[in-house]
């Protein structure tokens, strides 16, 4: 009997799930075009079921500004850091609007895609983070809204801008990171997902997007800073107009992340081997 | 050993079946915080229990060992097929080599890229088109872009959607939708191809083309094909070699041919369950089990079951035979008494008894009889769960197609109209 190829000597070795292995990483490298054909689907079928389409990427960020200057602004009169308050909320609502997005899909997404993981095999890992890349498209629009209400009201964005990829690779990172926990977590505990929505919720008020952090009392700041969306918005916010600060916040905020990110990823390891058992 | 395709050891997997509340071994949060705030308490009686003498309670889960101690090598080229009834762990084998979900005990190595088909169309989406959906179905399934680019020609004139490329697959009809998903897989280019059942849906002349493939694939570059289907005609012609699985273990293995027939015997031997026995009449199996094992929906099933009488003469005899899916409903009920007068049969005589069925439009599946005798309705012999017949493929408007999304136990010709009435509904 001819054996063919080379190629088939690729071995593949079966065995009960334990923990992280060298060839799970490989595996994930080796499906990378899955995660943006999935993103792609999503994308796609998002823009071509909903009318309003890419419309929709700016009523959320763009309503909730309004409320945010009739209260916090009008009434509250929080401090905007000299900007125009409904641009100062604004600039904090478009990455936090991505943030809400892309942990709500990322959360859920093994449980939405279920139909796929019980029938075929590729890296799991691949659902979560498809979901949580997913919503940067929005996040794009979202972005430009951003730069037409500062040119509206008379503010020339600077070049410091090109700082926001920075912020938002930490945005991702986190959105993925809880996404990881909590979409592992959900399979297992499905009463997961009716407590999400509240932590995010939560979560919004937690950071600085209708207030800046100048107003949280300085023995707090610490303790702000663990949040590691504080960091971000800040930082996004003031890279618009000018040179971001890095202050000793976003490292605090880098390392949480980190952390999060790297026990997320273990944990979805530990359990991705028997995913289909529990769908 | 260099030619070893899949080599499996041991491989053991066992399922949890979850006390109360969710399935598959789900959880609710709140119960997992209600009971480690409960812990210390539980700990602390068990200990107090323990001294007092009394055994304490351990938190149990119900268990099941889907497939147990399963070993076996498959060399590259072969063709082996994998029969069993329902529930014998085929599917959870096909899951563990495809990587789906992890044994529990065991090991298996695979030597080449497999691909399985547990399914057609895994992963299409309604609202993309076809284009878009060959692109991401094979993706899914494993390939990459330039591979599929390179291959789409050939998969569209194979699934012959050429005219309805560019419309969303919501509106194909059944017919195209499974052409294109099993095009896309079978142009996978794959050393070990693992497919489970998929050839009991499509036409026959696709089904042909589809086994045309998978036969040219693997007989001409060598490929390895690991099969599951209950269609033993199908079976026997492609594969070479079989195991037969029961209550997840290899109970068979050897010549396709030869495994076969251990499964029939095995069905109509052992399995079913008499629950009424008597010295005056005997149960000694169905007798034309392997005719039918490959049924359309829409054919005549007769089914000939062989009975022998005891020392005294019978008369007044009703003989009802109940059909059940394998969800155990009963999907048809047969009365001889309908037919005709009670029935006589001398003693010490075996008799056959001929049921046929017409046309009974039954959905694609396992399907089982319950067999009843009476006589002046006195109960003499009642069997049940005996494997009768297999229905592969569904006729519906006397095209045979899949009817994916269709529910309910059988599939009926029906017919309807809309007729609207004069007038405007306030």
């Amino acid at each position: 009997m001819s054996v063919p190829a080379a190629e088939v000597q690729r071995e593949t070795v079966i065995e009960p799930a334990s923990r992280i292995a060298p060839r799970d990483v490989a595996d994930v490298w080796e499906y990378r075009e899955l995660l943006w054909f999935l993103i792609w689907r999503d994308v796609k079928v998002r823009y071509k079921q909903t009318v309003i389409g890419a419309a929709w990427a700016l009523i959320q960020p763009v309503a909730t500004t309004v409320v945010f200057s009739m209260s916090f602004g009008r009434i509250g009169n929080m401090p905007s850091e000299g900007l125009p308050y409904p641009l100062f909320a604004l600039a904090g609502l478009v990455p936090w609007s991505y943030f809400s997005a892309a942990v709500g899909a990322g959360s859920s997404a093994l449980i939405a895609n279920q139909q796929l993981i019980n029938k075929v095999y590729f890296p799991r890992v691949i659902i979560p983070l498809a979901s949580v890349l997913t919503p940067l498209v929005d996040f794009a629009i979202g972005l430009v809204l951003l730069v037409v209400a500062f040119l509206w009201f008379g503010i020339v964005p600077s070049l410091h801008m090109i700082w926001i990829a920075v912020f938002m690779v930490l945005a991702i990172a986190t959105a993925a990171a809880v996404s990881l926990w909590v979409s592992a977590l959900s399979v297992r505990y499905r009463d997961i997902r009716y407590v999400l929505p509240f932590v995010t919720q939560f979560w919004l008020f937690a950071s600085p997007v209708a207030y800046p952090s100048s107003v949280i009392a300085p023995r707090w700041r610490e303790w702000f800073a663990l949040n590691p969306l504080a960091g971000v918005i800040e930082g996004f916010r003031s890279a618009i107009v000018g040179a971001p600060a890095v202050t000793p916040m976003l490292w605090l905020s880098s390392i949480t992340v980190a952390l999060l990110f790297v026990s997320g990823l273990a944990y979805f390891f530990r359990v991705q081997g028997t995913l289909a058992d529990r769908l | 050993m260099d030619d070893v395709a899949i080599s499996a050891r041991a491989i053991g997997k066992r399922y949890r079946i979850a006390r109360a509340g969710g399935a598959n071994g789900t959880e609710m949060l709140r119960d997992a915080i209600a009971n480690t705030a409960r812990l210390p308490f539980r700990i602390a009686r068990q200990v107090l229990s323990r001294s007092n003498g009394v055994t304490p309670m351990l938190p149990s889960h119900d268990e099941f060992w889907a497939l147990r101690n399963v070993t076996f090598d498959v060399k590259h080229g072969e063709r082996v097929g994998i029969i069993g009834r329902n529930g014998a762990g085929k599917s959870t084998l096909l899951k563990i080599l495809s990587r789906i979900t992890a044994p529990t005990v065991g090991r298996a190595l695979v030597r080449g890229r497999l691909a399985s088909l547990l399914e057609v169309g895994t992963g299409f989406h309604q609202e993309l088109s076809g284009r878009e959906n060959i692109f991401l179905n094979g993706a899914i399934l494993g390939m990459k872009r330039r591979e599929i680019e390179a291959r789409f020609d050939e998969i569209v004139s194979f699934a012959e959607v050429d005219r309805f490329l560019d419309m969303p697959v919501k509106f194909y009809s059944s017919g195209m939708y499974v052409r294109l998903a099993f095009a896309v897989a079978a142009h996978l280019d794959p050393d070990i191809l693992v497919i489970d059942e998929v050839l009991a849906v499509g036409d026959a002349a696709f089904q042909k083309k589809c086994l045309g493939k998978m036969n040219s694939v693997s007989r001409s570059d060598g490929r390895t094909l690991l099969f599951v289907t209950h269609n033993l005609s199908l079976l026997e012609a492609i594969c070479d070699r079989a195991y037969l699985l029961s209550e997840g273990r290899v109970v068979t293995s050897g010549r396709t041919s030869d495994v076969v027939r251990a499964y029939l015997a095995s069905t109509s031997a052992a399995g079913h369950n008499a629950r009424i026995r008597s010295d005056a009449l005997h149960w000694r199996g169905l007798l034309n089990a392997c005719e039918l094992n490959d049924l359309r929906s829409d054919n005549d099933i007769t089914m000939e079951f062989e009975l022998e009488t005891g020392e005294r003469d019978l008369a007044g005899l009703d003989i009802d035979v109940a059909v059940h899916n394998s969800k155990d409903e009963i999907v048809v009920h047969a009365m001889s008494r309908v037919v005709g007068p009670p029935l006589s049969l001398p003693r010490r005589r075996r008799a056959i008894v001929s049921y046929t069925i017409k046309s009974p439009k039954l959905m694609p599946g396992e399907y089982y009889v319950s067999f009843y005798v009476a006589d002046y309705e006195r109960p003499l012999l009642w069997v049940e769960n005996v494997p009768a017949f297999t229905v592969t493929a569904a006729s519906y408007f006397g095209v045979l197609e899949v009817i994916s999304g269709i529910k309910g136990p059988i599939v009926p010709e029906f017919a309807m109209s809309v007729t609207q009435a004069a007038g405007v509904a306030s």
